[in-house]
C-alpha cells in the first residue's frame, strides 16, 4: 500500500501561512492554501522596519537570553516564558534561513548581515531589508511556496474566503467551509488539520495602520464555534502614524531606530514653521523623561506620553493632535539608503519631504497582542518540544493557528520587529507537531461521514443567502465605520471603566441595528457585499471580546492603561529591588524601612496586583456574549518585576 | 457642478467578464487628504450616482493602501497606477477610473493578473535551497550588489509595466518586463545563479525576451522605479551568450 500523505488546509498566505506551508511541504505533505487575494499581496508586505534576532555582530554582548528577557519584560510578563524563550533561541537560525532564501537584507562592509536598533532594547538586534522588510520576507516565502505549487504539492485557492471549520460529531476539526469570492459558490475541503494564519483584527477599529483584509473574521468564527479567544483587550497603539482618510499609514519605528527624535514646541498652540523653532524652545519629551531609552522606549510608553502631551499638556503642533518626528539632522544620502521606502510613503501622502522638514505624526491602532487561544508543550528545560502536536493547537482539536492571529508571544505589549519573527517562527515551529497530529489520528478524514461536510456546507449556504437577502435600512459599510468610531473613542490608549461600559452598550445597539441591514448588492458574480456583512457580524462579536476584557481587567499592564489602577511607581525605584524583595519575602513580612521610603508598599501593591491579574484573559462564546475567565501564565523562567524604561 | 467642495468621478463598470461595459458618474463631498480609494469607500457607503440612481457599490481590489501590495492598480485619468497613492487634490476632474485593459476582467475595476504569477513559475523565480534546516549563515554578499538586487526585489507584481507595454496583449504569451527583471534578480544571487541557465532557456522561446520591441514605456510607468530597461538589456546579453553556449555545447 502507498503511504498516505498527510494533507492540510492553511488559511492565509502572510508570513505565518507561507512559512507553515513551506515547512509542511518539506515534510512531503499536501497543502491547500486559501486566501482572500493572491497571497503575494498579503498584509505582511506592509511591515517596514525589520525582524529581530540576537546575533550580536557588533560585540555588544547581546544573546538570545537577553532577547527573551527584553520580550517578556516588554510584554509586562504576560506571555508564556518557555515559548518566548524558544522563539528567541530559534531567531538567529530563522534570519539565516531567510537570508539563504534570497532576502536582500542590508549588509555590513564585509558583506555580512547589518543590524539596527529598535524599541524596548539597548542592543542592535534588528535585521532589515531597506525599509520594506516585510515585503522582502513575504516574497521569499511566496517564492518557495510557488516552487512547491509548480511541483503539485500546493494547491492555491486565492479569491476564496474561509467561513468556518468543519467539526465532526466529536468536535474534531476535519476541514473548512470556503466561499469562492468570484462565483459565490460555497463548498467544503477536507484535511487532517486546518491552520488559521489569518493575521490581525485591525478593521474592528476602522481606520488603523492595518490593511483592508485584516478583519479578524476567521478567528472570531472559530470563537463562535467554541474556540477560546485570549487577551483580546491588549491592542497595540503605535506611536507614530500619518493621519489619512482611508488609512493611518505607519511611520516605522525604524525612523527612531535610525535616530529620529520626537518633539513639540514648549509653547502651546505654536504655529511657527518647525525649522524656525530654536533648539532651546523644543521639548524632546521622550529623551527628557527617559534618558537611557530616549526615543526608543516601548510603544505603549511612547503612545501614552504623546497622548499626555497632546491632550493633557495641550502641546500638540499648533494645538492639533500631532507631534514632530524629526530626521532632518541626518544627511539626505544616509536617509535615502537606510529609510528610503518609508520616507517615500510620507512624501507620497503628505507632499512634504521628511529629509527636509520634520514629519507630523500621531498614534494609531496597529497590532493585536491577543488572538485565538493556542497551546504549547515545553520540554522541561525552558524550551519547546517541537514534536508535540499540542503546539499552536486551538482549543478545537485539529484547528491550529499561527502568526498575528494567535496570542502567545507578546504578552501585554509587543516589541517592534518581534512580530515578523513570531509569524515565521510559529509557521515553521508548528510543522513537526502537525505531522505528528496526523500520525496520531485514529480515524482519518476519509472515514468521516459525508453528511458532516454536507451539513456544514448547507448551513453556510443558508446563512450567506440570508445575508444577501437582507433588505432593511442600514448600510453595512456605514455600520462598520460606526463600530470603528466606538472603539477608537472608548477602547484605546487611556481606558476608563465608565466609557468601556458605555461602549459595550453601544456595541449592543449596533448589533440590534445589524438586523436591519440592507445588502447593497444582490448580484451573483464577484459580489463582496454578503462577505462584508458576515465579516461585520464577526467584528461586532470581536469588539465585545476586546471591550469586555478591557472592562473587567482592573489594572494597568502594558498597552492596557487604566489610570485609576496605576500603581504609581516611585520615581527612584529600581526594578532589581523587587527581586531582592521576593527573596526576603520567603522569610516573612518585610518592614517598610528595608527599602527606600514608599518602595515596600509599592512592591506590595505590585505583588497583589500580579496575584490577581498576571493571568491570561479567556473569552468563550456563551449566550451570544463573551464569558470571561482567567488562566495562569507560565512565568517559570524569570521573575516578573515592575517595568521601567529610564 | 463640481466645485472645490466636491469630487466628480467617472467610473467604467462591467458586471461580468463577458458582459458589456457602461459608465457611471458620482459626485462626492471633498475631504482632506482623500485618495481614489477613500472615494470608492465613500461610494460603498452611499452608492448613488450623480443622477440620483441607486446602484451597486463599485468593485475593486485593494489591501495595503500604501503602494506595496500592488492590488489596487487601475487606469486613472488614462494613466495606469495605484489608486491608493492617487491623491484627489493632485488629479484634474472629473477623475476617470477604468480597469486595466490587458488582463481578463473580473468585475468593474477588478482584473485577474494570474498570468503574472504563472510567468514567475515558468522562469523559476525562486532560490532553490537544500532545505530549511539550520545549516548556518547565508552567502557573503557585497552591500553594493545587495542594493542592486533590492531595487529589483521591490517589484509588487502590479502589472503597470505590462498594461503600458505595446508588445503585451491579452492574446499573446509575451512575458513582459517584470518577468525579465525577476530573472535578472534571481540570476544575480550567488545561489540563484546555479539555475541561471534554466531561467534563461525559459525566456528564449515564444513570448520571451526576443519579442521585446524596446519601446521602453514600461520603465516610465513602474511605480517602484525598477530599472526595467537595464534589466532587459542585461538579460538580453545573457540570453545571447546562452544561445551561443547552447549551439556549441549541446
Ligand atoms: C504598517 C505595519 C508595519 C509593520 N511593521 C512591522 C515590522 O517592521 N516588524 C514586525 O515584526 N512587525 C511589523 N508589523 C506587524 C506584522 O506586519 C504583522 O503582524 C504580520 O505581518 C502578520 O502576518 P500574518 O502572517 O500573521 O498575517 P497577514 O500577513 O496579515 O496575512 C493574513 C492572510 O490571511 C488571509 N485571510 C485572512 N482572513 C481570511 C479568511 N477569512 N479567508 C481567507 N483568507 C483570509 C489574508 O488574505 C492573508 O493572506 C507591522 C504591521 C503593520 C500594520
Ligand atoms: S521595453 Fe517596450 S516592449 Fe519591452 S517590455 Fe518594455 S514596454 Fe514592453
Ligand atoms: S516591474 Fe514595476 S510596474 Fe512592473 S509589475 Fe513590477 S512593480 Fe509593477
Ligand atoms: S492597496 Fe496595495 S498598492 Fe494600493
Amino acid at each position: 500500500m502507498r503511504k498516505r500523505k498527510p494533507q492540510y488546509i492553511v488559511i492565509g498566505g502572510g508570513l505565518a501561512g507561507l512559512a507553515a506551508t513551506m515547512k509542511l511541504c518539506e515534510d512531503k505533505a499536501k497543502v491547500t492554501l486559501v486566501s482572500y487575494q493572491p497571497v503575494k499581496r498579503s498584509h505582511s508586505v506592509c511591515a517596514q522596519g525589520g525582524i529581530n534576532a540576537a546575533i550580536d555582530t557588533k560585540g555588544e554582548g547581546d544573546s538570545p537570553e537577553s532577547h527573551f528577557y527584553d520580550t517578556v519584560k516588554g510584554g509586562d510578563f504576560l506571555a508564556h516564558q518557555p515559548l518566548v524563550r524558544d522563539m528567541c533561541y530559534q531567531a538567529p537560525a530563522i534570519i539565516h534561513l531567510m537570508d539563504r532564501l534570497g532576502v536582500a537584507f542590508n549588509r555590513t562592509p564585509e558583506g555580512h548581515l547589518e543590524f539596527r536598533r529598535f524599541g524596548g532594547t539597548l542592543y542592535s538586534r534588528t535585521a532589515f531589508a531597506g525599509s520594506t522588510t516585510g515585503q522582502q520576507l513575504l516574497y521569499a516565502l511566496d517564492e518557495q511556496v510557488r516552487r512547491y505549487e509548480s511541483e503539485g504539492q500546493v494547491k492555491k485557492l486565492e479569491w476564496h474566503e474561509y467561513l468556518s471549520a468543519v467539526l465532526d460529531s466529536e468536535g474534531i476539526c476535519r476541514g473548512a467551509v470556503l466561499h469562492d469570492l468570484r462565483s459565490g459558490e460555497i463548498f467544503t475541503v477536507k484535511g487532517d488539520a486546518v491552520v488559521l494564519a489569518t493575521g490581525g483584527p485591525a478593521q474592528v477599529y476602522g481606520k488603523t495602520t492595518g490593511s483592508t483584509v485584516c478583519n479578524g473574521a476567521a478567528t472570531t468564527s472559530a470563537y463562535l464555534q467554541g474556540a477560546k479567544y485570549a487577551n483580546g483587550e491588549f491592542i497595540q497603539v503605535h506611536p507614530t502614524a500619518i493621519p489619512g482618510q482611508d488609512k493611518l499609514r505607519l511611520m516605522s519605528e525604524s525612523a527612531r531606530g535610525e535616530g529620529g527624535r520626537i518633539w513639540v514646541s514648549r509653547k502651546q498652540n505654536d504655529n511657527r514653521d518647525p525649522l524656525n523653532i530654536p533648539e532651546e524652545e523644543r521639548y524632546y519629551f521622550l529623551e527628557e523623561n527617559h534618558p537611557r531609552f530616549g526615543n526608543l522606549v516601548p510603544r505603549d510608553v511612547a503612545s501614552r506620553e504623546i497622548h499626555d502631551i497632546v491632550y493633557n499638556q495641550k502641546l500638540g503642533i499648533g494645538g492639533q493632535p500631532m507631534v514632530y518626528l524629526d530626521l532632518t539632522h541626518h544627511s539626505e544620502g544616509f536617509l535615502e539608503h537606510r529609510l528610503g521606502g518609508i520616507l517615500d510613503i510620507y512624501t507620497k501622502f503628505t507632499g512634504d519631504d521628511p529629509k527636509k522638514v520634520p514629519m507630523k505624526i500621531f498614534p494609531a491602532v496597529h497590532y493585536s497582542m491577543g488572538g485565538i487561544w493556542t497551546d504549547y508543550e515545553d520540554d522541561g528545560n525552558g524550551l519547546i518540544d517541537h514534536k508535540s502536536p499540542r503546539n499552536q493547537m486551538t482549543s478545537i482539536p485539529g484547528l491550529y493557528a499561527a502568526g498575528e492571529c494567535d496570542y502567545q508571544f507578546h504578552g501585554a505589549n509587543r516589541l517592534g520587529a518581534n512580530s515578523l519573527l513570531s509569524c515565521i517562527y510559529t509557521g515553521l515551529m508548528m510543522g513537526p507537531g502537525l505531522i505528528q497530529y496526523s500520525r496520531n489520528l485514529t480515524s482519518h478524514v476519509e472515514e468521516v461521514s459525508s453528511t458532516v461536510f454536507d451539513q456544514a456546507r448547507d448551513q453556510w449556504r443558508g446563512r450567506m443567502q440570508a445575508f444577501k437577502q437582507m433588505n432593511g435600512r442600514e448600510n453595512p459599510y456605514i455600520l462598520h465605520q460606526e463600530l470603528g468610531e466606538i472603539m477608537l473613542a472608548n477602547v484605546l490608549i487611556v481606558r476608563e471603566n465608565s466609557r468601556l461600559a458605555k461602549a459595550l452598550t453601544q456595541i449592543d445597539d449596533l448589533e440590534i441595528r445589524f438586523k436591519d441591514l440592507q445588502c447593497p448588492d444582490t448580484t451573483h458574480w464577484s459580489n463582496p457585499a454578503p462577505s462584508m456583512i458576515q465579516q461585520l457580524h464577526c467584528q461586532i462579536q470581536l469588539a465585545k471580546i476586546i471591550t469586555k476584557g478591557a472592562l473587567i481587567r482592573n489594572e494597568f499592564r502594558g498597552a492596557h492603561y487604566k489610570p485609576e489602577f496605576d500603581l504609581n511607581q516611585p520615581e527612584d525605584f529600581d526594578p532589581h529591588e523587587y527581586v531582592e524583595y521576593n527573596e526576603k519575602r520567603q522569610y516573612g513580612e518585610i518592614r517598610e524601612d528595608e527599602f527606600p521610603p514608599g518602595h515596600t508598599s509599592y512592591m506590595k501593591r505590585y505583588e497583589e496586583c500580579n496575584e490577581k491579574w498576571l493571568k491570561t484573559t479567556i473569552a468563550e462564546y456563551q449566550n451570544n456574549q463573551p464569558e470571561i475567565s482567567f488562566e495562569e501564565v507560565n512565568t517559570s523562567l524569570v521573575q516578573p518585576r515592575p517595568r521601567k524604561y529610564d | 457642478m463640481p466645485d472645490d467642495k466636491t469630487i466628480h468621478l467617472k467610473i467604467k463598470r462591467q458586471d461580468q467578464p463577458d458582459g458589456k461595459s457602461y459608465w457611471e458618474e458620482f459626485e462626492l463631498p471633498r475631504k482632506p487628504r482623500a485618495n481614489v480609494i477613500s472615494c470608492l469607500m465613500d461610494i460603498q457607503m452611499h452608492p448613488i450616482t450623480r443622477e440620483g440612481k441607486e446602484v451597486t457599490p463599485v468593485v475593486w481590489e485593494c489591501n495595503c493602501l500604501e503602494e506595496v501590495c500592488g492590488a489596487c492598480t487601475m487606469v486613472i485619468n488614462g494613466k495606469v497606477r495605484q489608486a491608493c497613492t492617487a491623491l484627489v487634490d493632485a488629479l484634474p476632474q472629473p477623475i476617470v477610473l477604468e480597469p486595466m485593459s490587458k488582463f481578463p476582467l473580473v468585475r468593474d475595476l477588478h482584473v485577474d493578473r494570474s498570468r503574472m504569477f504563472e510567468n514567475l513559475k515558468k522562469v523559476k523565480a525562486w532560490i532553490h535551497i537544500d532545505g530549511t534546516y539550520d545549516i548556518g549563515e547565508g552567502p557573503v554578499i557585497p552591500e553594493k550588489q545587495r542594493a542592486k538586487a533590492y531595487l529589483l526585489s521591490e517589484c509588487m507584481t502590479c502589472g503597470c509595466c505590462l498594461e503600458a507595454c505595446p508588445q503585451f496583449a491579452k492574446d499573446n504569451d509575451f512575458m513582459g518586463a517584470s518577468t525579465f527583471s525577476q530573472v535578472r534578480l534571481f540570476n544575480m544571487h550567488p545561489t540563484g545563479a546555479m539555475e541561471q541557465e534554466e531561467r534563461l532557456d525559459a525566456i528564449m522561446g515564444e513570448g520571451g525576451i526576443a519579442d521585446c520591441g524596446n519601446a521602453q514605456v514600461c520603465v516610465e510607468v513602474c511605480p517602484k522605479k525598477i530599472p526595467l530597461t537595464e534589466s532587459i538589456a542585461e538579460i538580453g546579453r545573457e540570453t545571447t551568450l546562452q544561445l551561443l553556449k547552447n549551439l556549441f555545447l549541446k
